[in-house]
Protein backbone atom coordinates (compact mmCIF):
# COMPACT_ATOMS: atom_id res chain seq x y z
CA UNK A 1 0.00 0.00 0.00
CA UNK A 2 1.52 3.15 -0.98
CA UNK A 3 0.76 6.11 1.89
CA UNK A 4 -0.31 9.19 -0.20
CA UNK A 5 -0.25 12.78 2.20
CA UNK A 6 -2.58 15.14 0.78
CA UNK A 7 -3.02 18.80 1.85
CA UNK A 8 -6.43 19.90 2.79
CA UNK A 9 -7.71 22.90 3.80
CA UNK A 10 -11.63 24.20 3.72
CA UNK A 11 -11.35 27.71 4.63
CA UNK A 12 -15.15 27.20 5.44
CA UNK A 13 -15.03 24.73 7.94
CA UNK A 14 -10.79 24.84 8.87
CA UNK A 15 -9.07 26.84 10.83
CA UNK A 16 -6.40 25.79 9.09
CA UNK A 17 -4.65 23.56 6.96
CA UNK A 18 -3.68 20.05 7.38
CA UNK A 19 -2.17 16.88 5.42
CA UNK A 20 -4.73 14.27 5.52
CA UNK A 21 -3.02 10.54 4.52
CA UNK A 22 -4.40 7.98 2.64
CA UNK A 23 -3.61 4.29 1.78
CA UNK A 24 -3.76 3.69 -1.78
CA UNK A 25 -3.29 0.52 -3.64
CA UNK A 26 -1.47 0.97 -6.99
CA UNK A 27 -2.11 -2.91 -7.89
CA UNK A 28 1.54 -2.90 -9.28
CA UNK A 29 0.69 0.08 -11.56
CA UNK A 30 2.95 2.99 -12.31
CA UNK A 31 0.28 5.14 -12.76
CA UNK A 32 -0.33 9.19 -12.77
CA UNK A 33 -0.48 11.56 -9.67
CA UNK A 34 -3.81 12.70 -11.09
CA UNK A 35 -5.12 8.78 -11.34
CA UNK A 36 -4.69 8.47 -7.71
CA UNK A 37 -5.89 11.71 -6.91
CA UNK A 38 -9.34 10.76 -8.89
CA UNK A 39 -9.43 7.71 -7.31
CA UNK A 40 -9.00 9.45 -4.15
CA UNK A 41 -12.07 11.38 -4.68
CA UNK A 42 -14.29 8.93 -5.24
CA UNK A 43 -13.86 7.43 -1.57
CA UNK A 44 -13.54 10.96 0.04
CA UNK A 45 -15.68 13.75 -2.22
CA UNK A 46 -14.42 16.55 -0.70
CA UNK A 47 -11.06 16.25 -1.71
CA UNK A 48 -11.03 19.31 -4.61
CA UNK A 49 -8.73 19.75 -7.25
CA UNK A 50 -8.50 21.27 -10.75
CA UNK A 51 -8.37 19.21 -13.59
CA UNK A 52 -9.35 18.97 -17.27
CA UNK A 53 -7.12 17.66 -20.13
CA UNK A 54 -5.61 14.56 -18.20
CA UNK A 55 -3.12 14.54 -20.69
CA UNK A 56 -0.56 17.51 -19.77
CA UNK A 57 -2.15 20.36 -22.30
CA UNK A 58 -4.26 22.87 -20.39
CA UNK A 59 -2.32 23.17 -17.27
CA UNK A 60 -5.04 23.36 -14.85
CA UNK A 61 -3.56 20.48 -12.51
CA UNK A 62 -0.23 22.01 -11.58
CA UNK A 63 0.44 20.96 -7.78
CA UNK A 64 3.26 20.07 -5.44
CA UNK A 65 4.58 16.56 -5.69
CA UNK A 66 6.91 15.08 -3.00
CA UNK A 67 8.70 18.72 -3.71
CA UNK A 68 8.73 19.56 -6.99
CA UNK A 69 6.11 21.22 -9.02
CA UNK A 70 4.94 19.49 -11.90
CA UNK A 71 1.71 18.52 -13.82
CA UNK A 72 -0.51 15.57 -11.49
CA UNK A 73 -1.58 14.18 -14.58
CA UNK A 74 1.72 13.60 -16.37
CA UNK A 75 3.88 12.88 -13.57
CA UNK A 76 3.94 9.19 -13.23
CA UNK A 77 4.19 7.25 -9.44
CA UNK A 78 8.04 5.96 -10.47
CA UNK A 79 9.44 9.77 -11.06
CA UNK A 80 7.10 10.62 -7.74
CA UNK A 81 7.31 8.55 -4.92
CA UNK A 82 9.91 8.56 -2.44
CA UNK A 83 10.16 5.91 0.14
CA UNK A 84 6.80 4.52 -0.30
CA UNK A 85 5.25 7.83 0.28
CA UNK A 86 4.05 10.35 -2.06
CA UNK A 87 2.65 14.14 -0.95
CA UNK A 88 0.69 16.30 -2.72
CA UNK A 89 0.74 19.83 -1.91
CA UNK A 90 -1.10 23.09 -3.85
CA UNK A 91 1.81 25.21 -5.54
CA UNK A 92 3.72 27.12 -3.32
CA UNK A 93 3.54 31.13 -2.86
CA UNK A 94 0.02 32.03 -3.93
CA UNK A 95 -3.18 32.00 -1.88
CA UNK A 96 -5.07 28.50 -1.30
CA UNK A 97 -8.90 29.37 -2.02
CA UNK A 98 -9.53 25.26 -1.33
CA UNK A 99 -7.49 22.37 -1.05
CA UNK A 100 -5.28 22.08 -3.62
CA UNK A 101 -7.30 24.85 -5.54
CA UNK A 102 -4.67 28.49 -5.70
CA UNK A 103 -6.28 31.89 -6.52
CA UNK A 104 -3.92 32.50 -9.67
CA UNK A 105 -5.02 35.75 -10.20
CA UNK A 106 -1.26 37.21 -9.45
CA UNK A 107 0.04 35.55 -11.84
CA UNK A 108 -2.42 35.85 -14.57
CA UNK A 109 -1.97 39.45 -13.28
CA UNK A 110 1.50 39.47 -14.35
CA UNK A 111 1.12 38.24 -17.84
CA UNK A 112 -1.87 40.41 -18.74
CA UNK A 113 1.00 42.74 -18.14
CA UNK A 114 3.44 41.73 -20.76
CA UNK A 115 0.58 42.27 -23.47
CA UNK A 116 0.28 38.76 -24.01
CA UNK A 117 -0.83 39.40 -27.76
CA UNK A 118 0.48 40.33 -31.30
CA UNK A 119 1.05 44.22 -31.76
CA UNK A 120 1.15 45.48 -35.44
CA UNK A 121 -1.00 48.63 -36.34
CA UNK A 122 0.37 48.07 -39.87
CA UNK A 123 -2.79 47.40 -42.35
CA UNK A 124 -2.96 43.46 -42.32
CA UNK A 125 -2.37 41.87 -45.39
CA UNK A 126 -4.80 40.01 -47.36
CA UNK A 127 -4.29 36.80 -46.11
CA UNK A 128 -1.10 36.31 -43.58
CA UNK A 129 1.37 37.81 -42.22
CA UNK A 130 4.51 35.84 -43.19
CA UNK A 131 7.12 34.70 -41.42
CA UNK A 132 10.70 33.28 -43.08
CA UNK A 133 11.24 29.42 -41.60
CA UNK A 134 14.15 31.09 -39.46
CA UNK A 135 11.75 33.98 -37.90
CA UNK A 136 9.42 31.11 -37.16
CA UNK A 137 11.97 29.09 -35.41
CA UNK A 138 12.88 31.79 -33.10
CA UNK A 139 9.49 31.14 -31.62
CA UNK A 140 10.30 27.33 -30.75
CA UNK A 141 10.56 26.77 -26.85
CA UNK A 142 8.24 29.99 -25.83
CA UNK A 143 4.82 29.29 -28.13
CA UNK A 144 4.26 25.83 -26.39
CA UNK A 145 3.83 27.08 -22.53
CA UNK A 146 0.54 26.31 -21.21
CA UNK A 147 0.70 28.67 -18.44
CA UNK A 148 0.67 26.50 -15.51
CA UNK A 149 2.71 28.05 -12.84
CA UNK A 150 4.47 25.51 -12.45
CA UNK A 151 7.73 27.72 -12.79
CA UNK A 152 6.38 30.70 -11.05
CA UNK A 153 5.41 29.27 -7.97
CA UNK A 154 8.89 27.52 -7.42
CA UNK A 155 10.62 30.60 -7.90
CA UNK A 156 11.71 32.53 -4.95
CA UNK A 157 11.63 36.32 -6.49
CA UNK A 158 8.18 35.46 -7.37
CA UNK A 159 7.39 34.57 -3.99
CA UNK A 160 8.97 37.40 -2.16
CA UNK A 161 7.49 39.60 -4.92
CA UNK A 162 4.90 38.56 -6.90
CA UNK A 163 3.33 42.06 -7.81
CA UNK A 164 6.39 43.58 -8.95
CA UNK A 165 8.63 40.49 -10.10
CA UNK A 166 6.49 39.04 -13.76
CA UNK A 167 7.93 35.46 -13.38
CA UNK A 168 9.46 33.34 -14.94
CA UNK A 169 6.07 32.37 -17.10
CA UNK A 170 5.14 36.05 -17.94
CA UNK A 171 8.64 36.83 -18.93
CA UNK A 172 8.69 33.67 -21.40
CA UNK A 173 5.88 34.94 -22.87
CA UNK A 174 7.31 38.04 -23.38
CA UNK A 175 10.18 37.36 -24.67
CA UNK A 176 7.88 35.02 -27.25
CA UNK A 177 6.68 38.47 -28.20
CA UNK A 178 9.61 40.50 -28.31
CA UNK A 179 11.26 37.75 -30.78
CA UNK A 180 7.94 37.47 -32.88
CA UNK A 181 9.33 39.19 -36.36
CA UNK A 182 5.25 40.01 -37.06
CA UNK A 183 4.91 42.12 -33.84
CA UNK A 184 6.19 45.81 -33.94
CA UNK A 185 6.27 46.97 -30.60
CA UNK A 186 9.26 45.64 -29.08
CA UNK A 187 10.90 48.97 -27.99
CA UNK A 188 7.26 50.04 -25.87
CA UNK A 189 7.46 46.46 -24.57
CA UNK A 190 11.18 46.78 -23.66
CA UNK A 191 10.26 50.35 -22.16
CA UNK A 192 7.76 48.80 -19.71
CA UNK A 193 10.44 46.34 -18.64
CA UNK A 194 13.71 48.17 -17.40
CA UNK A 195 12.81 48.71 -13.89
CA UNK A 196 14.92 46.99 -10.81
CA UNK A 197 11.61 44.90 -10.40
CA UNK A 198 10.11 43.43 -13.86
CA UNK A 199 12.84 41.70 -15.21
CA UNK A 200 15.94 41.87 -12.81
CA UNK A 201 14.69 40.07 -9.55
CA UNK A 202 15.55 37.24 -11.55
CA UNK A 203 18.64 36.21 -10.00
CA UNK A 204 19.28 32.83 -12.13
CA UNK A 205 18.08 30.62 -9.50
CA UNK A 206 17.05 28.42 -12.64
CA UNK A 207 14.51 26.39 -10.67
CA UNK A 208 12.07 27.48 -12.96
CA UNK A 209 14.25 25.82 -15.84
CA UNK A 210 13.90 22.59 -13.02
CA UNK A 211 9.94 22.23 -13.34
CA UNK A 212 9.05 23.20 -16.46
CA UNK A 213 6.79 20.22 -17.36
CA UNK A 214 6.96 21.21 -20.56
CA UNK A 215 10.49 21.26 -21.11
CA UNK A 216 11.16 25.18 -21.84
CA UNK A 217 13.69 27.47 -20.21
CA UNK A 218 12.70 30.68 -19.00
CA UNK A 219 15.64 31.51 -17.64
CA UNK A 220 17.50 31.52 -21.11
CA UNK A 221 14.51 33.54 -22.30
CA UNK A 222 15.15 36.15 -19.16
CA UNK A 223 18.47 36.03 -20.81
CA UNK A 224 17.88 37.18 -24.17
CA UNK A 225 15.24 39.97 -22.55
CA UNK A 226 18.55 41.32 -20.78
CA UNK A 227 20.35 41.32 -23.74
CA UNK A 228 17.86 43.60 -25.62
CA UNK A 229 17.19 45.89 -22.92
CA UNK A 230 21.06 46.10 -23.04
CA UNK A 231 21.47 46.74 -26.53
CA UNK A 232 18.17 49.24 -26.93
CA UNK A 233 18.71 51.69 -24.14
CA UNK A 234 15.36 52.36 -22.99
CA UNK B 1 4.01 48.79 -0.99
CA UNK B 2 7.94 48.19 -1.82
CA UNK B 3 9.28 51.14 -3.88
CA UNK B 4 12.25 52.00 -5.77
CA UNK B 5 12.74 55.38 -4.85
CA UNK B 6 15.82 54.03 -3.11
CA UNK B 7 17.17 52.00 -5.26
CA UNK B 8 21.21 52.67 -6.48
CA UNK B 9 19.58 53.90 -9.81
CA UNK B 10 15.88 53.14 -11.22
CA UNK B 11 16.72 51.34 -14.29
CA UNK B 12 17.29 47.97 -14.00
CA UNK B 13 19.88 47.48 -16.90
CA UNK B 14 22.03 49.86 -15.46
CA UNK B 15 21.78 47.90 -11.70
CA UNK B 16 22.58 44.96 -13.23
CA UNK B 17 25.39 46.65 -15.14
CA UNK B 18 27.15 48.37 -12.24
CA UNK B 19 26.71 45.25 -10.21
CA UNK B 20 28.54 43.05 -12.77
CA UNK B 21 31.35 45.62 -13.24
CA UNK B 22 31.62 46.58 -9.38
CA UNK B 23 32.38 42.80 -8.92
CA UNK B 24 34.96 42.62 -11.57
CA UNK B 25 37.02 45.80 -9.85
CA UNK B 26 37.19 44.49 -6.70
CA UNK B 27 38.32 40.87 -7.74
CA UNK B 28 40.81 42.39 -9.61
CA UNK B 29 42.01 44.69 -6.65
CA UNK B 30 41.88 41.68 -3.98
CA UNK B 31 44.13 40.23 -6.68
CA UNK B 32 46.52 42.35 -7.07
CA UNK B 33 47.03 43.40 -3.60
CA UNK B 34 47.68 40.06 -3.13
CA UNK B 35 49.88 38.73 -4.86
CA UNK B 36 51.94 41.87 -4.48
CA UNK B 37 52.03 40.87 -0.65
CA UNK B 38 52.85 37.67 -2.08
CA UNK B 39 55.32 38.88 -4.51
CA UNK B 40 57.35 41.52 -1.42
CA UNK B 41 56.45 38.76 1.47
CA UNK B 42 59.22 41.30 3.52
CA UNK B 43 57.76 45.02 2.78
CA UNK B 44 58.69 47.70 4.67
CA UNK B 45 56.22 50.87 5.84
CA UNK B 46 58.02 52.99 3.08
CA UNK B 47 57.48 50.90 0.26
CA UNK B 48 53.72 49.89 1.37
CA UNK B 49 53.62 53.95 1.59
CA UNK B 50 55.41 54.55 -2.06
CA UNK B 51 52.70 52.17 -3.26
CA UNK B 52 49.84 53.67 -2.47
CA UNK B 53 50.96 57.35 -3.13
CA UNK B 54 51.20 56.54 -6.74
CA UNK B 55 48.23 58.21 -8.59
CA UNK B 56 47.69 55.05 -10.27
CA UNK B 57 46.81 52.76 -6.96
CA UNK B 58 45.15 55.82 -5.90
CA UNK B 59 42.26 55.94 -8.57
CA UNK B 60 42.44 51.80 -7.98
CA UNK B 61 41.91 52.33 -4.51
CA UNK B 62 38.92 55.21 -5.33
CA UNK B 63 37.29 53.02 -7.96
CA UNK B 64 36.98 49.65 -5.67
CA UNK B 65 35.78 51.71 -2.90
CA UNK B 66 32.99 53.58 -5.41
CA UNK B 67 32.31 49.63 -6.49
CA UNK B 68 32.26 48.25 -3.06
CA UNK B 69 29.62 50.78 -2.54
CA UNK B 70 27.63 50.78 -5.52
CA UNK B 71 27.54 46.81 -5.45
CA UNK B 72 26.69 46.90 -1.66
CA UNK B 73 24.01 49.27 -2.34
CA UNK B 74 22.63 47.49 -5.07
CA UNK B 75 22.87 44.09 -3.21
CA UNK B 76 21.57 45.30 0.48
CA UNK B 77 18.83 46.87 -1.36
CA UNK B 78 17.45 43.63 -3.23
CA UNK B 79 17.82 41.78 -0.06
CA UNK B 80 15.93 44.58 1.90
CA UNK B 81 13.69 44.24 -1.00
CA UNK B 82 12.79 40.66 -0.94
CA UNK B 83 12.80 39.56 2.93
CA UNK B 84 11.99 43.30 4.56
CA UNK B 85 8.39 43.29 3.23
CA UNK B 86 4.72 43.52 4.50
CA UNK B 87 4.12 39.83 3.21
CA UNK B 88 6.61 38.37 5.29
CA UNK B 89 7.55 40.43 8.14
CA UNK B 90 3.52 42.18 8.25
CA UNK B 91 2.79 45.91 8.42
CA UNK B 92 5.29 47.04 10.48
CA UNK B 93 7.84 45.88 7.42
CA UNK B 94 7.48 49.36 5.02
CA UNK B 95 8.78 51.48 7.69
CA UNK B 96 11.45 49.24 8.87
CA UNK B 97 12.63 48.89 5.35
CA UNK B 98 12.89 52.52 4.90
CA UNK B 99 14.68 53.50 8.02
CA UNK B 100 16.97 50.18 6.82
CA UNK B 101 17.33 51.82 3.17
CA UNK B 102 18.42 55.05 4.94
CA UNK B 103 20.63 53.57 7.14
CA UNK B 104 22.35 51.34 4.91
CA UNK B 105 22.79 54.51 2.18
CA UNK B 106 23.89 57.02 4.97
CA UNK B 107 26.70 54.38 5.96
CA UNK B 108 28.06 53.74 2.82
CA UNK B 109 28.23 57.48 2.00
CA UNK B 110 29.94 58.22 4.93
CA UNK B 111 32.36 54.97 4.40
CA UNK B 112 33.11 56.53 0.76
CA UNK B 113 33.68 59.90 2.04
CA UNK B 114 35.77 58.64 4.74
CA UNK B 115 37.86 56.63 1.89
CA UNK B 116 38.09 60.13 -0.17
CA UNK B 117 39.41 61.60 3.11
CA UNK B 118 42.37 58.83 3.35
CA UNK B 119 43.26 58.56 -0.40
CA UNK B 120 42.82 62.49 -1.05
CA UNK B 121 42.75 64.40 2.17
CA UNK B 122 45.58 66.57 3.44
S1 LIG C 1 15.97 31.62 -12.92
FE1 LIG C 1 14.97 33.54 -12.44
S2 LIG C 1 12.86 33.23 -13.00
FE2 LIG C 1 13.80 31.19 -12.89
S3 LIG C 1 13.36 30.47 -10.80
FE3 LIG C 1 15.31 31.54 -10.78
S4 LIG C 1 14.91 33.67 -10.21
FE4 LIG C 1 13.00 32.69 -10.85
S1 LIG D 1 7.09 27.96 -18.72
FE1 LIG D 1 6.63 25.81 -18.32
S2 LIG D 1 6.26 25.73 -16.11
FE2 LIG D 1 6.12 27.85 -16.72
S3 LIG D 1 3.94 28.20 -17.06
FE3 LIG D 1 4.89 27.70 -19.03
S4 LIG D 1 4.63 25.51 -19.25
FE4 LIG D 1 4.25 25.97 -17.10
S1 LIG E 1 -5.07 17.99 -16.62
FE1 LIG E 1 -4.50 19.25 -18.28
S2 LIG E 1 -2.38 19.48 -17.96
FE2 LIG E 1 -2.91 18.02 -16.46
Amino acid sequence: MLNVSIYRYNPEVDNEPYMQDFQFDTQGKDLMVLDVLEKLKIEDPSLVFRRSCREGVCGSDGVNISGKNGLACITPLSEAVKGNSLIIRPLPGLPVIRDLVIDMSQFYAQYEKIQPYMINNSPAPAIERLQTPEERAKLDGLYECILCACCSTACPSFWWNPEKFIGPSGLLQAYRFLADSRDTATAERLSKLDDPFSVFRCHGIMNCVQVCPKGLNPTKAIGHIRNMLMRNPT
Amino acid sequence: MVGIASSFSQSGVINWLVQRVSALVMTAYIVFITVYLLANPNISYAQWSELNSLLSMRLFSLLTMASIASHAWIGIWCVLTDYVTERLLGPKADIIRKVLQVCMIAVILIYLVWAIDILWGF
